[in-house]
């Protein structure tokens, strides 16, 4: 079906299931109830979850495969958030041309840093897509501020054009973004029991993105394509060896990781319709770096697990301060209370970075694959010893 | 000329900030052959250092005196700080005024002492991964560092100033028999540049002229032959290692006048260091240190009105486009070695 078959059939149909009842899996704890703070159900959320997994899919597809690691990626991101709000200021309130605009715009700003950063490898490669992401990041804070608006980011106004559409709404403000007459930011609230669950029209759109984005990444990897670029991965020179040029390869890599990331910018734009350049600073580029990294890079899942497991506890973590600490440890004797609530308030709130460091040492060190490796980890010792087994099977089938 | 003159005498300051911080990081990757990340944060806890002696000095005892009042009608507050105290006011008062100076006394054994845990403690087991896991496991330490200094210090800048003497500028051009009130240089960023110039001549000359700079440089050549006869080379590198992290924390206690130190100042540094060092030549320590002069007087040639009228904005992204021109037309950057770090 769909061109892909057996386990990537399962996977595929897994994340849209994840992504379309993701409403009501985020959404364990009632309404009310004390552990409500750990739902992350609610379409602000959800939004970003799924458009960080589309970007750090994308970007996957050029570290995981070809070993690439782009510290400038970020910028692909700002670039596609600028163009999508520039065609809502100047086209209309449609998210469809918005999303193609931007997608275009930062594969042809990807098209031509990648031109230049490819002709190095390694850490060369690195800090070439690092220095062009900062520099953008500094013109779009100074000079190019007629187009970015410079600090205080792009914003709709009241006196846009929007050709093809209406300057103010009917009420009287700026009208929001949609698809076709579809409100993005329309969310329908279902009631069952104690619990609320929250269907948001952005959300879902962004879903159905990253279902296509997944399905692209899948025929991508499966393709001869993307044996390539593992080749590549794996030894540059011996392809180089053989006669073939490489360069076109990794540029097309290049290339369909910044348009990914321009759809995340896009879609960002999307559902809240403003842009900043602190999109394109390189500690967004490193973010992205470590949801690939954490999710398991070379992986399919990993990197949707990545974005959805730092977005989601970064959310959680930050709400997380000294009065919700003393309420968890309050059963115990004062002096340990204190001395577990000291420790803890280091980890939570803003200390959440720490956290996100110390938890990314610790899968570097220790899990060089990520969490899908944990994962398959665990599945072993569950199984135990069919581990032996499979072992056995591939040491009979020798490689000649 | 004088315009000139200045602009060089401007870059100096920064260019010194980035020789002495590449410096340290080529040292690193030459020995170990690791790319760390967390040199930037080194720098960091180098400049709070400085700020941390400032504040223990600074500790007061509270006194209250009954004769004057403040504006509540309660005895109004007296802080001595405890080092007046102690040592009688004169003593104590130039204590504090020479905080910084101090500080490296300070910082030098607390840097080695970091630098060597991390050595032996987390940089030891990534010495035979691929680059890309040094550079992220150093990243997810330079967050920790980081963190923790926000944590304790806040996210403000902290202001930590240069002794009197030191304070305040000086007619450099009038000095030179130019036209006076033209080059006016702050004293600080004087000694500064001094401060580096004798730290990078010194690490230099270990290297050169010591035995232990002999194995050191023998083991960056061939690792495995040095220790074939014999020699303990890792232990040297670990204290090479030390060595690099005190070279950086020195270079950030006596940066923290010139721009008072946050927690993000590392970061900010960090970035622009590895630009430095790749523009230098990975492996090349004069690469390194000739880098950083070279970039930090371009950026502040490119900040000239003259310039900026010519080209906006040029300032902000001067040392990235000079990174890219010169990788891409000397692949090596200026300096170096042929065989390292292209896989």
């Amino acid at each position: 079906m769909l061109g892909i078959k057996g386990k990537d059939l399962t996977l595929l149909g897994v994340v849209a299931v994840l992504a379309l009842c993701a409403p009501f899996i985020l959404n364990p704890f009632p309404q009310d109830s004390a552990m409500a703070q750990f739902n992350a159900g609610y379409p602000d959320l959800m939004q970003r979850f799924v458009i960080f997994g589309i970007f750090a899919v994308g970007f996957n597809i050029l570290f995981g495969l070809t070993g690439y690691l782009s510290f400038g990626h970020a910028a692909f991101l700002g670039v596609g958030s600028y163009s999508a709000v520039w065609m809502f200021k100047l086209l209309s309130m449609n998210v469809i041309p918005a999303i193609i605009l931007s997608v275009i715009v930062a594969g042809l700003f990807a098209l031509l840093i990648g031109f230049i950063s490819l002709r190095r490898s390694g850490i060369y490669f690195s800090i070439l897509t690092l220095a062009f992401a900062q520099m953008s990041f500094n013109l779009a804070y100074s000079v190019l501020t007629p187009i970015t608006n410079g600090e205080t980011g792009l914003q709709l106004s009241l006196d846009d054009p929007r050709v093809l559409g209406t300057s103010v709404s009917d009420t009287g403000g700026i009208p929001v973004t949609n698809l076709f007459g579809l409100e993005m930011r329309e969310t329908t609230t279902m009631y069952f029991g104690d619990w609320a669950f929250q269907f948001s029209n952005g959300y879902y759109f962004c879903a159905v993105l990253l279902l296509v984005s997944f399905y692209i990444s899948i025929r991508i990897f499966r393709s001869p394509f993307g044996l390539m670029l593992r080749a590549v991965k794996s030894n540059q020179t011996r392809l180089n060896y053989t006669g073939l040029n490489t360069r076109p390869y990794t540029l097309a890599a290049f290339v369909i990781s910044g348009m990914y990331a321009g759809l995340a910018g896009g879609l960002l734009a999307s559902m809240d319709p403003l842009a900043g350049a602190e999109r394109m600073q390189w500690t967004a580029s490193g973010e992205v770096v470590l949801m690939t990294i954490l999710g398991g890079a070379g992986t399919l899942i990993g990197p949707v697990l990545g974005a959805g497991f730092i977005k989601y506890f970064e959310n959680i973590f930050s709400k997380i301060n000294d009065n919700v600490l003393h309420q968890w440890f309050g059963g115990l004797p004062e002096g340990l209370e204190n001395g577990l609530v000291w420790v803890a308030e280091h980890f939570v709130g803003s200390g959440w970075h720490l956290t996100l460091g110390l938890l990314f040492m610790l899968v570097v060190t220790f899990l060089p694959g990520g969490l899908v490796e944990g994962g398959t980890r665990i599945g072993r010792l569950i199984r135990g010893k069919t581990r032996r087994a499979d072992e056995k099977s591939a040491q009979s089938k020798p490689a000649e | 000329m004088e315009a000139i003159l200045l602009q060089i005498l401007n870059g100096l300051d920064k260019g010194s900030a980035y020789a002495l911080i590449a410096l340290g990081l080529t040292l690193i990757f030459g020995t170990l052959g690791v790319v760390n990340f967390a040199h930037g944060a080194l720098f960091m806890i180098g400049a709070f250092c400085a700020v941390t002696v400032q504040k223990v000095l600074t500790l007061s005892k509270i006194t209250l005196d009954p004769t004057k009042t403040d504006f509540l009608g309660n005895p109004a507050q007296i802080k001595t700080p405890y080092v007046e105290s102690w040592f009688g006011p004169d003593i104590g008062a130039a204590l504090i005024d020479w905080s910084v100076p101090l500080a490296i006394l300070f910082a030098i054994p607390i840097m080695l002492l970091i630098g060597v845990i991390m050595e032996r403690g987390l940089i030891k087991h990534f010495y035979r991964r691929p680059h890309a896991d040094q550079i992220l496991v150093t990243f997810g330490l330079a967050i920790v560092l980081q963190e923790l200094i926000k944590h304790y210090f806040g996210a403000n800048q902290i202001a930590t100033p240069a002794p009197d003497a030191f304070r305040g500028s000086f007619d450099f051009g009038a000095m030179l028999g130019m036209d006076p009130n033209v080059v006016i240089y702050p004293y600080w960023r004087l000694v500064y540049f001094a401060f580096a110039a004798v730290i990078i001549g010194a690490v230099f000359a270990f290297l050169q002229f010591t035995t232990f700079g002999m194995v050191v440089r023998a083991g960056m050549a061939d690792r495995e032959t040095v220790g074939l006869l014999g020699i303990n080379i890792d232990k040297r590198f670990t204290i090479m290692f030390g060595l690099a992290a005190a070279v950086a924390g020195m270079a950030g206690v006596m940066y923290a006048p010139i721009n008072s130190p946050n927690y993000h100042i590392g970061m900010d540094f960090l970035v622009l260091s590895f630009v430095v060092v790749v523009v230098g030549g990975m492996g090349s320590l004069p690469g390194a240190v000739l880098a950083g002069f070279l970039l930090g007087i371009l950026e502040s040639f490119a900040s000239m009105n003259e310039i900026k009228s010519i080209i906006p904005g040029i300032d902000q992204i001067i040392i990235y486009l000079a990174a890219i021109i010169i990788l891409l037309t000397r692949p090596r950057g200026l300096m170096g070695r042929k065989g390292v770090m292209e896989e």
